[in-house]
């Protein structure tokens, strides 16, 4: 999130304790229709019953969200977040338990979803608007707002298929946050539209923060829960973890986002389904002895690593961040065009640099193994390497690297 | 939202009523204006649909099978296009509305996994959408029949507009129920079009009831929409008040549809979101 976002949550009033959403117990079971009856035949063929199986996306959650607070949903791809969010909008109902909202809700969940393609932009703001619960009279005394606030100008009164998806997105983020909500559920869409927009829908929501209002959003990215949440709730597997301060939370989930999580012996987290594991990684002069890279001078990384059984196409990649965990580069195999057929037992990688651009200083790296698509990580293993990059030939001083530019006068 | 004491219960339902009208109103909009969308003829298309069922059944009704009326009474009309319309405009308004209402959850699949409001405006607006066709067909064929002499329709007015209201309770009632079924066995859509096809010729439209007897009659007489159909004809046709035995037969029906619809409906609303 932007410098702007930490500004506004310097100076806008303390969250209160009056309790705007009150979720208790909730339980949200799902049915997996593994053979539904879609049809009146297969019914009746198979009785009324259809084959289920029962999947409890939330089981006995509570917990209470306060009254100008901007609070974080956290957990990994189906942990329930989403669940809770959805019941909180309504959209969904608990099977068991009570969500209580007090004022006016909006949800951003899917941008402009409800657009009628045949229709024109100006018919769909309307549409959309009484959607979200605005009244006709309100939508009249904001519709400019809302226009202005997309950009969309004098296509306001083309159909909105013709719209590009930017601007199809841009409506519809207009419309929902026009509404001036008390509450604002934002289940990750604000990554939406281009930098220009991002940046006005970010202050947006700062505004809003700084207005006072509530906000839920529910996110993946460690750098908003940070930035923007007063409170952060974490769930898995459709229980509530725990809720704290974004920075307890944080370090928590960090640590324990896998689910076949492992603690080596420094007591450092690290994930991974463990098939491969990275055994070392060190800066190594010609002979092989581990050393420290200069800046501006060759230098090689050496990544070791060993099997315990047979791995196809992994894809080695690490991380070079600043001490403050922000990451200065990421390369990996596949952006190197380096990815072994097969790899068995032990052995080494070396990702050689002709040219090490890095300031002196102290830097950390992360190191994992990935499969060839990157979907799934053999081993994750943050901050392995601390390493200090020496004095070199390079002189400068600002910034962390150096863009070797030559200097000249035309 | 629910709110934790009593004057905020209050008023959050006064806001969601607003609230829900303005949204009745945008639906029911929608619906309206996407109909005719991109095409040449425009609403012009809504008159044409009956004018061409009318000049159908008039030719194979009326001249080839040679369906004969009796005249009006007491209001003398003698043509079988008139007979034939008030019967067969409440009967197309009521299967355009069941029919539109049954796809509307499925159709709107995407604003029910996304946005919260009441479901059910989405049928009830389908059905408005009908009705606004309906009553513009209606109104011309109320000019029709004065034009032809049947000035009594005139003070027959309220019953028109009580068989209008009674028919579209009706359809409302069935369109809940059957959208609501028709999230969970597609086939309802389909059997829909087959059923509506028997439904018709069990409906004294394209013949007077009085070509029935016995048995067939007593059938008929199970029929709410033949009621709809007899009143109509009574009022336009004839030019007299329709029967309070149709009348009282219809309206029960009509509220026994909705209270069904709005029962099997509240079932199902929430769960919508997950089982489409």
């Amino acid at each position: 999130m932007s410098d702007l976002d930490l500004v506004a949550s310097r100076t806008r009033q303390p969250p209160g304790t009056e309790t705007v959403i009150d979720v208790r117990d909730v339980s949200k079971r799902f049915r997996l229709l593994r053979e539904r009856n879609s049809s009146l035949k297969s019914t009746i063929i198979r009785g009324r019953r259809t084959v289920a199986e029962d999947f409890w996306a939330l089981r006995d959650v509570s917990f209470q969200v306060h009254a100008g607070e901007t609070f974080g949903l956290i957990g990994e791809n189906g942990s329930g977040k989403s669940t809770m969010l959805k019941c909180m909008t309504r959209i969904l109902t608990p099977d068991r338990g009570s969500i209580e909202v007090q004022g006016k809700v909006s949800a951003l969940l899917e941008l402009g979803a409800g657009f009628h393609p045949e229709l024109s932009g100006r018919e769909n703001v309307f549409l959309n608007g009484a959607i979200l619960g605005m009244s006709q009279r309100e939508l009249e005394r904001r519709f400019d707002d809302i226009v202005d606030f997309a950009g969309i100008g004098k296509f306001i009164d083309e159909p909105v298929k013709n719209y590009s998806s930017g601007m199809y997105v841009r409506l519809g983020f207009s419309v929902a946050i026009n509404v001036d909500p008390d509450v604002l559920l934002v289940d990750e869409v604000l990554a939406v539209g281009d930098e220009q927009f991002q940046r006005k829908c970010n202050e947006k929501v700062s505004e809003l923060r700084k207005s006072g209002k509530t906000i839920v959003m529910v996110t993946h990215s460690m750098g908003s829960v940070q930035a923007l949440c007063d409170r952060v709730a974490w769930f898995e597997h459709g229980r509530l973890i725990d809720v704290g301060t974004p920075k307890e939370i944080t370090d928590r989930y960090l640590g324990g986002v896998q689910v076949d999580r492992h603690v080596d012996d420094g007591g450092k987290p690290r994930w991974g389904t463990a098939e491969a594991t990275v055994t070392g990684v060190h800066f190594v002069d010609d002979g092989g002895a581990e050393c420290s890279p200069r800046s501006g001078a060759p230098a090689t990384l050496r990544i070791t690593y060993e099997t315990t059984e047979p791995v196809e196409r992994p894809v080695f990649a690490f991380v070079v961040k600043d001490l403050e965990g922000r990451p200065i580069t990421g390369p990996n195999g596949r952006d190197g065009v380096c990815i072994p057929d097969r790899i068995d037992g032990r052995g080494h990688l070396d990702v050689t640099f002709d040219d090490f651009v890095l300031l002196p200083g102290t830097y950390d790296v992360d190191v994992a193994i990935w499969d060839e698509p990157m979907l799934k990580v053999y081993d994750y293993r943050p901050e392995l390497l601390r390493v200090d990059v020496a004095p070199g030939p390079i002189t400068e001083t600002t910034g962390l690297v150096s863009l070797r530019g030559r200097w000249s006068f035309g | 939202m629910s709110g934790a004491v009593p004057p905020g219960e209050a008023m959050s339902v006064l806001a969601e009523y607003s609230r829900s009208r303005d949204l009745f109103t945008n639906l029911t909009l929608r619906e309206l204006r996407s109909r005719y969308k991109r095409s040449f003829l425009g609403w012009t298309w809504s008159l044409i649909n009956p004018l061409t069922y009318m000049v159908i059944y008039t030719v194979v009704f009326g001249y080839v099978l040679k369906v004969r009326v009796l005249h009006g009474h007491p209001s003398g009309l003698s043509a079988f296009a008139l007979f034939l319309l008030a019967g067969l405009l409440p009967w197309n308004f009521f299967t355009s509305a069941v029919n539109g209402s049954v796809g509307s959850l499925v159709a709107a699949s995407n604003l029910i996994k996304k946005s919260y409001f009441p479901r059910a405006l989405l049928p009830a607006a389908t059905v408005a959408s009908a009705l606004v066709s309906h009553l513009i067909e209606m109104g011309l064929l109320l000019v029709a029949v004065l034009a032809f002499g049947n000035y009594r329709a005139l003070y027959l007015l309220p019953f028109v507009v009580l068989l209008i209201a009674l028919v579209t309770i009706f359809a409302t009632g069935l369109g809940l129920a059957l959208s609501a079924a028709n999230v969970y066995f597609r086939d309802v859509e389909h059997f829909l079009g087959i059923a509506f096809m028997v439904w018709f010729y069990l409906t004294p439209i394209v013949y007077p009831v009085t070509y029935l007897h016995g048995s067939t009659l007593t059938l008929i007489k199970l029929n709410p929409m033949a009621d709809a159909a007899l009143c109509m004809q009574r009022v336009l046709y004839d030019g007299a008040a329709p029967s309070w035995l149709e009348l009282g037969a219809l309206a029960l029906a009509a509220l026994v549809a909705a209270a069904v619809g709005l029962a099997v409906f509240r079932r199902v609303e929430p769960r919508l979101a997950e089982e489409l």
